[in-house]
């Protein structure tokens, strides 16, 4: 295929140029352009990830979200296998119930409540309990056992179950909500730039007023009108945020991207206005953007715990809504006793939070190479 | 300069204004009713119209949105429904200064320490110390607050029983109180913030002689003054034992703030530091054979201050809607609180009171932050 290219595309990527000038026949003869542009691509991805790579921190964030995305891949596989059949009653996470019964000696006063009952406890179970006997009582919450490898919850489900559930709707609530930023922020920020004047005060003073509203009343009131379903909240996180705080950073980028070169360059050579927009600014823009992205997952799943701890959000199952039950049921003071009711899906929400902004750190270095070591 | 703050001035106004009409609308079209919501369901058809019109409810929307922009011009923030018949401004004037109170501590102790450990942290880059640092900061920025502060109430005050369980006081203790609780607090605010400026006085008096004892003996001498100064107010108060009860309840929340925004702190100075430390006048002052400490510390850090700054201000700004998650969890009657309940409960006067008085302090703090620059860094100019 012959290089047939707009003056436009010459400009966008002058690395297509140069290669072209390198060995210009084997080219010509045997690669379309689109694998020229894959190839660059990759080598682009390869010195990328190298740099990525250098940062440790970085690889630790991936790790960690490749663990929960695993957790995530299983629940549904589990409940399909091991936990399905008739253990799907048990095992459900949200509509799931199993009382674990155990055994328990009656005393006066207890001193191990892992093996032994106050008498007037016992009472409520059998009436003509004595203080000696062994009584057999059903379990709310339940410490782990082999059956139940994080416990139960107050409400008599596995805990564990409950945790690899919510992990999907976690997943899926921080990339509807990044990726629904990052288009709209990546889009009005390189317009207000391109553009300019009223297009550009009126979105910035948009923004600023976007800013002026703290993000969880304002949900609560979004909620009054409707019950906002957890993709409905993903898009409104991205809505607020995209014309928000992003935008305003999205777009002084775009501003210095606009001003180069080779923006006018390809403006000489006839290119429109929506060709530049999106052939040239918005690619040189979209690194920052990506790296907002991350930042907008760990905000979308914290939010997203907040509101559910706070009971706001009509979810079924959520990590922050596990940490609510257990606080709506009295557990909270009582700690590490019932360590599993509050530590396993406080820490998945803040480890995995930590893990998209572990990796937007790591991108940061690569996107801005003054924050480079070398 | 002055042009500038003009015109920034106009515009924020205008803003506000918008801001204000959107929060207005917004929160009047939430469905529910005020007569329903507010009101004994008891009370005959005719009465409870009767009310509405006292109020000004029965009126148009648009008529009801100009007499809430006429009154809010004039200062007055209409009433309170849930809790009729105060006003708005005084019950914003109670909430406010508790969450300053919790904040600004909270805040100062957050930058000190968070702009300290980041510089350092940027200056000794690379080694696994700085990776552990910056992992841990990383989660504590990141980590998922309410639990965080639900763990910290567990740990300190049910676990170690050092400091009270939530709330703002210990209703038993005051029940024989001669004062009321604002009064206390309102004495606890000014005494704080007098040795906060006597403190910040004596240390920048004690940068003006040249010789080191008499540096010394101002620095240290101011700092005597104003503790002494503080501390012979409180000693004879019999206001004593109630201030170090609200004091008590205070602490927990102000040490678990300060530990979740410290790391944000850290992260940001360490950031601004990196880019700072790559800068050419760094190569000079090496060059010049500086020692290391004072090229930190003179050189980088200061010039590394201008995002920290900015986030300074623009946090202080916000504290009232961040505040809404520790003062719910710690139950701490502040704005984020009084917030949070009042959207819930459509207290809308409340609602749109708070609401705005988060937008203009957020407003505020803009135009702060932009004067500030101009005295941080002398390249910024605005024509």
């Amino acid at each position: 295929m012959a290089l047939e290219q707009k003056p436009g595309d010459l400009q966008a990527d002058p690395l297509v140029a140069l290669e072209g000038a390198e060995d210009l026949p084997a080219i010509e003869l045997t690669d379309p352009l689109w694998r020229i542009r894959l190839r660059l691509l990759w080598r682009n991805f390869k010195k990328n990830w190298g740099l990525f790579a250098e940062n440790k921190i970085g690889l630790v964030g991936l790790f960690i979200i490749g663990v929960f995305a695993l957790m995530a891949i299983a629940h549904p596989v589990l409940m399909a296998t091991v936990w399905g059949g008739d253990n799907t009653e048990i095992y459900d996470p949200v509509i799931g119930y199993d009382a674990v019964v155990k055994e328990f000696i009656v005393v006066e006063v207890v001193t191990d409540p892992l093996s032994e009952i106050e008498l007037i406890d016992a009472r409520f179970t059998n009436i003509n309990a004595q203080v000696g006997d062994i009584i057999s009582q059903p379990q709310q919450p339940a410490p782990p056992s082999s059956k139940h490898l994080l416990g139960t919850d107050p409400l008599g489900r596995d805990v564990l179950s409950q945790l690899m559930f919510s992990t999907r709707a976690a997943f899926f609530l921080g990339m509807v909500a990044a990726l629904v930023t990052v288009f709209i922020a990546t889009t009005v920020g390189s317009m207000a730039a391109f553009f300019r004047g009223f297009v550009d005060s009126f979105l910035m003073r948009l923004a600023d007023l976007i800013l002026l509203m703290p993000l969880i009343p304002i949900l609560i009131v979004i909620g009054g009108f409707w019950t906002i379903e957890l993709w409905q909240l993903g898009v409104i996180i991205g809505v607020l945020n995209g014309f928000g705080g992003v935008a305003i950073v999205l777009r002084s980028q775009a501003l210095a991207v606009s001003v180069k070169p080779f923006v006018d360059a390809a403006r000489v050579a006839g290119g429109s206005k929506w060709h530049l927009i999106f052939r040239h600014v918005i690619p040189n823009v979209l690194p920052l953007s990506f790296l907002y992205m991350m930042f907008g997952v760990t905000e979308a799943i914290s939010l997203e715990a907040v509101l559910s701890f706070f009971g706001l959000l009509n979810v079924d199952m959520s990590w922050g809504l596990m940490i609510s039950v257990a606080q709506a049921e009295g557990y909270l003071l009582r700690g590490l006793d019932v360590w599993w009711l509050l530590f396993p899906a406080g820490m998945a929400v803040s480890v995995l939070a930590a893990a998209f902004f572990l990796v937007g750190r790591a991108m940061d270095e690569v996107v801005n190479p003054r924050l480079r070591q070398r | 300069m002055l042009r500038f703050i003009g015109v920034r001035l106009v515009q924020m106004s205008l803003l506000f204004l918008v801001f204000l009409t959107l929060l207005f609308f917004l929160l009047q079209a939430q469905p529910g009713d005020f007569s329903r919501q507010f009101l004994d369901p008891n009370i005959p058809a005719e009465n409870r119209d009767l009310i509405a019109a006292r109020f000004g409810l029965d009126q148009p929307l648009w008529r009801q949105y100009l007499t809430y922009m006429g009154n809010i011009l004039q200062g007055d923030l209409g009433v309170s429904f849930a809790r009729y018949p105060r006003s708005v401004v005084s019950v914003i004037s109670e909430r406010l200064p508790r969450t300053f109170f919790l904040f600004t501590f909270a805040t100062m102790l957050s930058y000190y320490l968070g702009f300290m450990l980041g510089k350092v942290l940027a200056w000794r880059r690379g080694g696994s110390q700085e990776m552990g640092i910056t992992l841990g900061g990383v989660i504590l920025y990141t980590v998922f607050y309410p639990w965080f502060a639900l763990v910290m109430i567990w740990f300190f005050a049910a676990y170690l029983d050092l400091v009270p369980v939530n709330q703002f006081l210990t209703p038993i203790r005051w029940r024989e109180a001669p004062f009321s609780a604002n009064t206390v607090f309102a004495s606890i605010i000014w005494s704080t913030l007098l040795l906060t400026v006597g403190l910040g006085l004596s240390l920048w008096a004690s940068r003006k002689p040249d010789n080191l004892a008499q540096q010394r003996l101002i620095r240290w001498g101011g700092v005597g003054l104003s503790f002494a100064l503080f501390l012979a107010f409180w000693l004879p108060s019999d206001r004593r034992t109630f201030a170090t009860d609200i004091a008590h309840h205070a602490v927990l929340p102000i040490f678990t703030l300060a530990l979740v925004a410290f790391a944000g702190v850290m992260l940001i100075t360490r950031g601004s530091m990196l880019e700072t430390l790559k800068e050419d006048y760094i190569l000079t002052a090496r060059a010049k054979g500086l020692a290391p400490k004072t090229i930190r510390d003179r050189h980088a850090a200061r010039n590394a201050l201008l995002p920290v700054t900015t986030s300074f201000v623009l946090g202080l700004a916000f504290i009232i809607g961040g505040g809404l998650i520790t003062e719910t969890v710690f139950s701490w009657p502040g704005m984020g609180e009084l917030l949070l309940v009042s959207v819930q409960n459509q207290d809308i006067p409340v609602a749109i009171g708070s609401l705005a008085m988060v937008g203009a302090l957020a407003l505020i703090a803009h135009i702060v932050v932009d004067v500030l620059y101009v005295f941080l860094d002398p390249r910024i100019r605005y024509q």
